[in-house]
């Protein structure tokens, strides 16, 4: 079970590194970085999942050491916040460089864009 | 993108887009209770941005909210952030929690954490008003991107 | 136990979709593909018991997709699919060693259960084994104290904003650094003007 997890999770990367290497298309390659992206941030979360936990938020009633002996690790989630919103500034700048590359060269197919010179 | 879309679209985008803003502000500004916090909360003020751009139309939207004002927010927001942490030099350390050395507050009440309040109010001002700006200048390019090159791309595909 | 299969169905979907989404001819399809992928991603977030994570996940999903369907939505241009000989020994190469390098590294660091640095799934470190006590700041140290050092009821954002505050500000520096490439890029004045149009 626990590889399992970890072997999916590894499949998406390594899905979203194909998308990236082997295709021609400019929306393809943009679509396998974002693969690339999920795979990593679910990874780090599922790094700091504890069986039956529950989230890192102090409700009602709670004293803060039964908090620490029920909750899941909120370091990874700290890390991941942030990193899922580098992710959309990511995509608004390859989206950007698409739509400029799409506008001087007029294909989205990177064979000709790197024929076309000047 | 600069004729904007049917009255029926435009209508319900009147209606929801004040709701989506009012949550993405609760959602920002309440996050140290619940989950959420300055950047989900951003994103969803931004969302309600987007809205009021596709249902509108660029040119009509740009009387709301100019690409100048955007950039003005975005920067002011980040450098809020910047000197929420340079005043807490002052006290103690980088980034030092200084409003937590004055009063702490009751944990699960709004005003309490310290500058985590104040730290979330400016990251929703600067996520929220770098994102409508991208997406303001991304929607300037449909009518250069698709009939300057759209009328030669057939010829273009044969080549 | 229910959740973690849960967990593992959820991930055999959103494989399924990032697999679709990389081989379909058709932009548009692989677009919607992916989007399903991220979605699938914020279920599977909020299952593993983060919910902060969860809501961002979804809002910067629906924005991702409204962009990149700007991109595409009259510029469907679908070539560029034709792979010579040549190209498939390189991408079957970097396969292969991304493969190697990533099973290496997983079963260095894993080699089995409670063996290695990386923890099975579902009993995590947090800065404590039974019986060790507390290193200071580890994640076991910010859940018993933040409560009372910082005020705030949401772990996850006084580890964000108190403690660890100096690495959002480098994240806000590098939002703003992007959204300043993005603009970079679409300017239309101050830049020599292209005198020639590529197509005749």
């Amino acid at each position: 079970m626990s590889t399992g997890i970890y072997i999916l999770a590894f499949a998406v990367l390594l899905a979203g590194l194909y998308a990236i290497v082997a295709k021609k298309n400019i929306v393809k390659i943009i679509v396998g970085l974002l693969a690339v992206d999920y795979a990593l941030n679910l990874m780090l979360v599922l790094v700091g999942y504890r069986t039956g936990g529950t989230p890192p938020i102090l409700v009602e009633g709670q004293t803060p050491a039964k908090l620490a002996a029920a909750a899941v690790d909120p370091l990874p989630q700290a890390m991941v916040l942030t990193s899922i919103v580098i992710g959309l500034g990511l995509t608004a700048l390859m989206v950007a460089l698409g739509i400029r590359l799409y506008e001087r060269y007029g294909t989205f197919d990177t064979n000709r864009i790197r024929r076309l010179r000047g | 993108m600069s004729e904007g879309m049917t009255p029926i679209v435009k209508n319900a985008a009147r209606l929801v887009s004040g709701f989506i803003a009012v949550f993405g502000i609760y959602i920002a500004l309440t996050g140290h209770i619940s989950p959420g916090g300055g950047f989900a909360g951003g994103v969803i003020l931004a969302a309600a941005a987007v809205l009021i751009v596709l249902a509108f139309g660029r040119a009509a939207a740009e009387r709301i909210f100019t690409p100048s004002q955007c950039h003005l927010w975005d920067a002011a927001g980040a450098g809020l952030f910047l000197a929420v942490a340079v005043i807490g030099y002052f006290s103690g350390g980088f980034f030092v929690n200084f409003i937590g050395h004055i009063s702490k507050g009751q944990v699960g009440k709004l005003f309490s954490g310290g500058t985590i309040l104040v730290s979330n109010l400016f990251i929703l001002i600067k996520v929220a008003a770098g994102l409508v700006g991208a997406f303001l200048a991304l929607s300037a390019f449909r009518r250069m991107g698709a009939d300057a090159a759209g009328g030669a791309i057939e010829g273009g595909q044969t080549a | 136990m229910g959740m973690e299969y849960l967990v593992l169905m959820l991930l055999g979907v959103m494989l399924a979709a990032v697999l679709i989404a990389v081989e379909t001819r058709d932009l548009l399809s692989s677009v919607i593909a992916i989007g399903a992928a991220g979605f699938a991603l914020s279920v599977i977030f909020l299952l593993l018991g983060a919910p902060d994570l969860a809501i961002t996940q979804v809002v910067v999903e629906t924005i991702a997709l409204v962009l990149l369907i700007r991109l595409i939505v009259t510029r469907r241009d679908t070539t560029g699919e034709t792979e010579t000989p040549r190209d498939a020994l390189r991408t079957a190469l970097v396969m292969l060693a991304g493969g190697v390098l990533i099973c290496g590294v997983y079963f260095a660091l894993a080699g089995g259960p409670g063996k290695g640095t990386i923890p099975p799934f579902g009993q995590p470190v947090l800065g404590h084994k039974a019986g060790d006590e507390v290193p200071p700041g580890a994640s076991a140290d910010y859940l018993a104290k933040s409560a009372e050092q910082t005020g705030a009821a949401n772990v996850v954002m006084a580890v964000m904003l108190d403690y660890r505050a100096y690495d959002t500000l480098g994240e806000a520096t590098i939002i703003f650094v992007a959204i300043l490439g993005t603009y970079a890029v679409l300017r239309r004045f101050g830049r020599r003007k292209e005198t020639k149009e590529p197509e005749q």
